[in-house]
């Protein structure tokens, strides 16, 4: 029965194309132009999903992407599983396979069901008040149960193999919405020169006149009407046509989200095409035409499979040349089901019955009804419907409850009038007034440079919708500053037939009636929430969980809201209606992510001596956004030993390490010393040309931000170094000083971090590895003693160097331009072979910093301490009047004598290293108290034993005592000491 | 109607008919002991502890708007004590253990699920703070254990633990007891539960102002729908403290930021657990429903506005699918706003005010829904005794001025 | 994601490009030590948390790297008018 529900000829279709698809391992054969859904019902297949809660029955709802229903899971090989797609929006490609949904063991077999029946029980909000004895039993037995049940599709077990891409867009007129009104608009506004967008979700651009195969615009058909416009507004160099694109969310100032999908109807896409397309779009503009959606009608089983939309019905007759069933009944509450059933009647498969719930219908109507042999049952409507796995026989009666009589039917279409999509209306902060002929809400005050147009304006019939498109189209050119065509352009629409979308509001439903189709809530849902004292809309939908499906409830917000006021005895729009969010319809998180991901998530930087450490087999670790060679094992080497021998190199001969990610800011100009003793703890005025000295930087709270050398280069020229993470920052903060409070002095910041690489060289060896290939540099200790700074070249560089040492050993860093680092330092490790040299990373860095208790920020600081705190109080400058976090000095807690302090831990067995992070206690008689936490951990090869430093609550008067200290379930004893390990005298640095 | 087994089965059978509210509509009486401003799941619950634990029914709480609808319903709903300070820890391990039995407690399913909070660190420092936090946490009995990549991925199979991902994992930090809970239902459960015990409560009232007499004691609050004297006023309204605060002449150290969260359509159970990456911005978890709940940092600038940036959205989105690069194909089905309260030491203020008879709790910035029931217990304590809690008395206004800042975030965020 | 005018570049941008910098004119006192710790807790942390028209610094981070000042509606959130450090807004006095 392959194709049996397609009508001989008509439709978009391309019938010299045919299909081959799959669905729940069934072949099928549908036609190039098809959707999914479509392509199913030609084939006769209503029953395509299990609903969420109650996993009944469903079938296809609607031809659009307010389905809530026809989800399934779309196969594209194992790591392109995509879940919850809507089948009316799925284009269908040559061997496209699809499954079915949220039932076990299969769709037709459902053990799920079983919740269907205990329903009486499963009512709204049932679960906040069972479940909850015996306690335990929440998470391991219920709960498991409850989540096992929910969910719809499966989440995808592998990486997403595609990728996506995003463009930033700008424009003067962007139309959401390509239907009749977005097409006039576009028109309207293409001939003005303005730069144009026009965007629809649909793979084809049209909207409704997709589904119009009677009416002439203009005296073309409509088709032919579309097509012609749509070849205008190709061709116009200003305009931009974007289909298969949905606008998903309205953010400030015009700034709409758009997601494009590139690939997912291609059979066999590129692999270098990206499969979705995040358009940021900033528009001066917006003109939102995005249609209405049709309402169910809400009586008993108005769920079953084989019940749709009238207007999805006639989408699906005249765009797809399908018919829903073979003996349809119509049911409706306005004009449209009318229409549906009249095209019907054209195509040779008149609907047996009308039921419409007025009882007063056009004369017009009723009587090309009667012409076309259709039974018109009006003041009456369906109280039931019966049927498996699809609706075949339905109970109408008259409103009054009488009268009531049983049809045959293999599809009921039905009609509750129609919603203008006023979602992105909403999120614009337009506001939204209730109408009493759509008996919705519509677009009211408008917020700065937006419009709406068509029925999502409140718009009805043809040519009225044109004519709405093309003043919104001249509106906005005329608001965006370009000269606008005239606001009105006489449309000529001939065979339409006139319809009115004027709906009396449903009357209470019987039976278990749903509003939210795809969360299986009905209205007797909505009354018990009512009832039970949920009287906002915000609450009755969070406790019924109406309109939070993957639909956003496009079909059952209003519904809901006719129930819930009706049951509080309000009008709908002093009920009011919940929030609308974004996005619109679903949006991919690849989309979403973009470019930032599969090693693009976020930069790396990389020093100029990265690629050679890499060659040496370094391991890396992640310092802010930069690599840094962590440490540079031999053959057979973990960290620990790599870490021994590098050490030992430095203490014995020398080692060399890659220090390029030190921040260097150059601070320069007249007031450059005042400027840095206005914000540095240190006294700056007295540091002499050519000499360093190590600053520490706090915030105006009086905690450490950052510290570093600084180095005065000549009288108006300081090279302040900071932290690897710290650069920016510091810069930052310099800039808002300088910028905002001291903009009387002359200074002038630069970022020299990426123009210097810098080598750090220490170790008794350091000179004799640094010399031979130095030029115009006294090296003498006389001339360039610890902690001074010089000019000048080597192996042709240029070269800034500072006898600084982070290690107790001599030591010198050598500042050379970034581009000849590679080359300095392939030169001097080639030299350093003889001397015994190492090449060391930041673990040793680490530990050797640590052996001379020179502290670390964020290490063995963490942002609530002092320099006080850390024995920083020396390089505080008392005598200066002010700087940076001073005056917090002062507050009445910096003063306490409890104040976390760094001490250094010697452990009592001195093999054991502490764990980083572990908990000092006290042993004292007092029993267990906190004192505070050890900043720093290592085993010392040159000391022979393990060192540690820590941050302990008056910790410098407690020298000698001894403690516990706790991690995970060890302890360790151990004594408080100093925290210089190595070398306490200082001598190293000379040796 | 008390919640249980039984009278589902026996509504089911009365075609639920015997439900009734679960909180009256009442109108504003002219005096009570005590008003709390904001029905949010702190103000409610302090109202509930008020009744319960301190005697005090003459209790009314104002919302302007409907109850849960602040920051209450619109978290991520991650809940966990494993905080770096003593004073933090045991303020949110106060909450945990009341969560543990708040079902029980409230007659209401409030869900409260203990997934498990998998805190993952990337980097070497990240690797300090949490062991830091674990130790310290173990030293309080709170738990909270160290993992290696393997384990955190056993934990959570869908995890990304490669060691080629821009941040790889290096371990984390497991606190089994945390979890998620249905935020919704807090706010109700303590409803029902305070206005059982003859609480008020009052929605669509909106606070104008805080009166004070002439001695510049609190006399009461003036709302939208006139003046209702008390003899103590209760500010718990997030967001919107210091506009409320600022009337009764009490400036606070608070900014406001919009916070975004999202989720994804639903799916089968695929994330047993919640995870939370600092360094790569971004915390995740799925709801009973399936939808994966997912949030990240605030947006930069101060905002009333409940509407956040899509750029945040985007970097949210990213920093998951850097986690978790399965989760590529789902798809973002609702992603909204709240209004967070911050202070700048990242810890919140719940006390007494220099104004007399007027009390604050506030500040909670992104952290507040996990705290619920804890610092609602304490903040009743605080108001019916006119002094704090033990647990509540480090978070006073005061540490301002003297520096005793609590501050998680430097000890957690600073790079080095 | 809103749009900032840069008084210095004299254009409109897009918010990624800034970075917002708190509350603005709040002067460093002249004699911090001079401050009581009452006075100096509130230059520190009290901030006005404006629900309306705030005023409040942003810096063209990623462009001139200038700080600059804004009024920026906090309900809305855009920006009314962008002034240049030290000056005063068309719309009023620069006092908070």
């Amino acid at each position: 029965m392959s194709n049996a529900y397609r009508i001989p000829a008509g439709g978009r279709i391309n019938r010299k194309k045919p299909l081959k698809f799959q669905f729940n391992n069934q072949n099928y054969i549908g036609f190039e132009g098809d959707t999914l859904a479509s392509a199913l019902l030609a084939n006769g297949v209503h029953f395509v999903a299990r609903s969420f809660k109650y996993h009944r029955p469903r079938g296809i709802l609607s031809a659009g992407s307010e389905e809530p229903n026809a989800l399934v899971t779309i196969n594209r090989g194992q790591a392109r599983v995509t879940p919850n797609l809507p089948a009316t929006t799925a284009q269908l490609y040559d061997g496209l396979i699809a499954a079915s949904q949220n039932h076990w063991p299969s769709l037709n077999v459902d053990a799920g069901a079983v919740n269907d029946l205990l329903h009486p029980v499963l009512a709204a909000g049932f679960y906040y008040k069972t479940f909850m004895w015996p306690r335990n039993f929440w998470n391991t037995v219920y709960e498991p149960f409850i989540r096992a049940a929910a969910g719809l599709g499966k989440a995808p077990s592998e990486p997403d193999p595609d990728f996506y891409a995003t463009r930033h867009a700008y424009c003067d007129v962007l139309i959401i919405g390509g239907g009749p009104a977005g097409i006039a608009a576009a028109l309207a506004a293409a001939a003005t020169g303005a730069r144009v967008m026009l965007v629809d979700e649909q793979s084809e651009m049209g909207g409704s006149l997709l589904s119009e195969v009677s009416v002439r615009i203009d005296s073309a058909a409509a088709g032919d009407w579309l097509a012609s416009a749509l070849e205008t507004l190709r061709a116009a160099p200003n305009v931009q046509v974007i289909q298969r694109a949905a606008a998903f969310g309205f953010y400030h100032e015009n700034f709409v989200g758009i997601g494009q999908r590139l690939t997912d109807h291609l059979a066999d896409p590129s692999a270098d095409c990206p499969r979705e397309r995040l358009w940021k779009v900033r528009a001066r503009t917006v003109i939102l035409a995005q249609g209405a959606i049709e309402r169910p009608l809400v009586f008993g089983g108005n769920d079953r499979p084989g019940v749709m939309l009238a207007g999805a019905a006639r989408t699906y007759l005249n765009r797809y040349g399908v018919l829903a069933g073979r003996s349809a009944v119509i049911a409706t509450s306005n004009d449209s089901g009318w229409l549906t059933a009249l095209d019907l009647a054209r195509a040779g498969s008149a609907p047996t019955a009308i039921v419409d719930m007025r009882p007063d219908v056009a004369p017009d109507l009723v009587a090309r009804a009667g012409d076309a042999g259709i039974e018109v049952i009006k003041d009456s409507r369906v109280i039931r419907t019966s049927g498996r796995f699809r609706v075949r026989r339905i109970v109408v009666a008259r409103n009054d409850g009488a009268g009531q009589r049983e049809l045959a039917c293999d599809s009921l279409l039905m009609s509750g009038g129609w919603t203008p999509s006023v979602h992105l209306w909403s999120q614009a902060n337009g506001t939204l007034s209730w109408d009493e002929t759509f008996k919705a809400f519509v677009p009211e005050a408008a917020p700065g440079g937006v419009f709406a147009a068509g029925a999502g304006a409140g718009v009805f019939g043809l040519g009225e919708t044109l004519q709405s498109g093309w003043s919104a189209g001249s509106a906005a050119c005329r608001s965006a500053g370009f000269g606008a065509p005239g606001a009105t352009r006489g449309f000529r629409i001939e065979g339409e037939i006139a319809a009115s979308p004027a709906t009396p509001l449903q009357a209470p439903s019987t039976g278990r009636a749903f509003i939210d189709f795809q969360n299986d809530v009905t209205a007797k849902d909505i009354r018990l929430a009512v009832q039970e004292g949920f009287q906002s809309v915000e609450h009755i939908k969070r406790y019924t969980t109406t309109g939070m499906a993957t639909d956003q409830g496009k079909t059952s917000n209003i519904n809901a809201l006719a129930e819930a006021a009706a049951t509080l005895g309000v009008s709908p729009q002093q009920a009011g209606l919940t929030r609308f969010r974004p996005p619109y319809s679903p949006i991919t998180f690849g989309a979403l992510a973009g470019m930032k991901r599969n090693g693009t998530f976020q930069p790396v930087r990389r020093t100029e001596i990265d690629p050679w450490a890499e060659q040496q087999g370094a391991v890396f670790e992640p310092v802010s956004l930069w690599r840094r060679a962590r440490y540079f094992p031999k053959a057979g080497e973990d960290m620990h030993a790599a870490v021994r021998r590098e050490s030992v190199g430095v203490r014995t001969a020398v080692g060399m390490f890659d220090a390029s990610t030190l921040g260097k800011i150059e601070v320069v100009g007249p007031d450059a010393a005042e400027f840095l003793n206005r914000l540095y703890v240190n006294a700056w005025k007295s540091l002499a040309p050519s000499r360093c000295k190590y600053g520490v930087l706090l915030g105006e709270d009086g905690f450490i931000r950052d510290d570093g050398v600084v180095a005065r280069l000549t009288e108006d020229r300081f090279h302040v170094t900071t932290t690897t993470g710290g650069a920016p920052r510091v810069l930052t903060m310099m800039e808002d000083y300088l910028q905002t409070e001291w903009p009387d002095l002359q200074v002038w910041l630069t970022s020299t971090t990426e123009q210097w690489a810098v080598i750090a060289v220490n170790g008794p060896n350091a000179k004799q590895l640094i010399a031979p290939f130095i030029d115009g540099i006294d090296l003498s200790d006389e001339a360039l003693p610890h902690m001074a700074y010089a000019e000048g070249n080597i192996a042709g560089a240029q070269l800034r160097l500072f006898r600084v040492s982070f290690t107790g050993e001599r030591g010198y860093e050598l500042n050379v331009p970034t581009s000849e680092a590679r080359r300095i330092w392939e030169l001097l490790h080639a030299a350093g072979a003889a001397l015994g040299l190492v090449v060391y990373g930041t673990e040793t860095m680490h530990l050797l910093r640590a052996e001379k208790g020179y502290i670390i920020v964020g290490q063995d600081t963490d942002g609530t301490n002092t320099p006080q705190d850390v024995g920083l109080g020396w390089a505080v400058g008392n005598k200066k009047k002010d700087f940076v976090g001073k005056r917090s000095l002062n507050r009445p807690d910096m003063l306490k004598a409890d104040r976390p302090q760094l001490v250094g831990l010697l452990t009592e067995d001195s093999r054991t290293v502490l764990e980083e992070g572990a908990q000092v206690v006290s042993t004292g008689p007092a029993g267990a108290r906190p004192l505070g936490h050890v900043t720093s951990a290592y085993w010392s090869e040159a000391l022979g034993r393990s060192v540690a430093l820590a941050l302990v609550a008056g910790g410098r008067a407690c020298m000698g005592q001894d403690v516990a200290v706790c991690a995970a379930k060890v302890q360790t004893r151990a004594t408080i000491s100093g925290t210089v390990f190595y070398d306490p005298k200082g001598e190293r640095i000379n040796a | 109607m008390r919640f249980s087994f039984l009278s589902l089965m026996r509504n089911a059978m009365a075609g639920q008919s015997l439900w009734t509210p679960q909180w009256p509509q009442v109108e504003p009486k002219p005096f009570y002991d005590a008003i709390i401003v904001g029905a949010g799941g702190h103000g409610l619950g302090a109202a509930y502890y008020l009744a319960k634990e301190h005697g005090i029914t003459n209790v009314a709480v104002l919302d302007k708007g409907w109850l849960g609808g602040g920051n209450t319903g619109r978290n991520t709903t991650i809940i966990r004590s494993n905080y770096l300070y003593d004073e933090s820890a045991g303020l949110y391990d106060h909450a945990l253990k009341l969560w543990e039995s708040l079902s029980q407690e409230l007659n209401y399913n409030v869900m409260f699920s203990q997934r498990g909070v998998l805190m993952l660190a990337h980097t070497v420092h990240d690797i300090q703070v949490f062991k830091r936090h674990v130790y310290a946490n173990q030293r309080l009995g709170i738990d909270n254990e160290w993992l290696t990549p393997a384990e955190a991925q056993a934990y959570c199979p869908p995890l990304n633990i490669s060691a080629d991902a821009r941040y790889p994992v290096l371990g984390a930090a497991l606190q089994r007891r945390g979890g998620v809970a249905r935020h919704d239902a807090v706010a109700w459960g303590y409803a029902r539960a305070a206005a059982e015990r003859g609480v008020d409560i009052i929605q669509n009232c909106a606070a104008v102002s805080i009166r004070r007499d002439a001695d510049g004691r609190v006399a009461g609050v003036d709302t939208e729908r006139g003046f209702i004297g008390a003899k103590k006023v209760a500010v718990s309204v997030a967001g919107n403290t210091s506009p409320l605060m600022e009337s009764a002449g009490v400036r606070l150290p608070l900014e406001s930021y919009p916070l975004q969260a999202l989720v994804s359509e639903p799916v089968k159970p695929v994330m047993p657990c919640v995870v939370m990456s600092n360094t790569v911005h971004g915390y995740i978890s799925q709801s009973d429903k399936g939808e994966l709940v997912i949030g990240s940092g605030t947006d930069q600038y101060i905002s009333y506005s409940q509407r956040g940036a899509l750029h945040i959205v985007e970097e949210t989105v990213a920093a998951i699918c850097e986690l978790f690069p399965t989760f590529s194909r789902m798809r973002m089905l609702r992603n909204w706003g709240g209004i967070v309260d911050v202070t700048p030491d990242r810890s919140p203020i719940v006390g007494k005010t220099p104004v007399p008879g007027l009390y604050v709790n506030c500040g909670w910035g992104t952290g507040g829904f996990k705290a619920t029931p804890g610092s609602a217990h304490v903040f009743a304590h605080t108001i019916a005794r006119d002094e704090p809690h033990g647990l509540n008395a480090p978070f006073h206004l005061d540490r301002f001025r003297t520096g005793r800042l609590i501050d998680e975030a430097a000890a957690a965020a600073v790079a080095h | 994601m809103i749009q900032v005018r840069c008084p210095y570049c004299d254009a409109l941008l897009p918010e990624q490009e800034f970075a917002y910098a708190g509350q603005a004119h709040i002067a460093r006192p002249e004699d911090p030590s001079a401050e009581t710790d009452e006075a100096w807790r509130d230059y520190l942390y009290i901030r006005s948390n404006t629900r309306g028209l705030h005023k409040e610094r942003w810096r063209h981070v990623h462009g001139c790297g200038r700080f600059f000042n804004a009024i920026r509606d906090t309900v809305s959130d855009r920006i009314q008018e962008t002034y240049r450090m030290f000056e005063t807004p068309a719309g009023g006095s620069a006092d908070e």
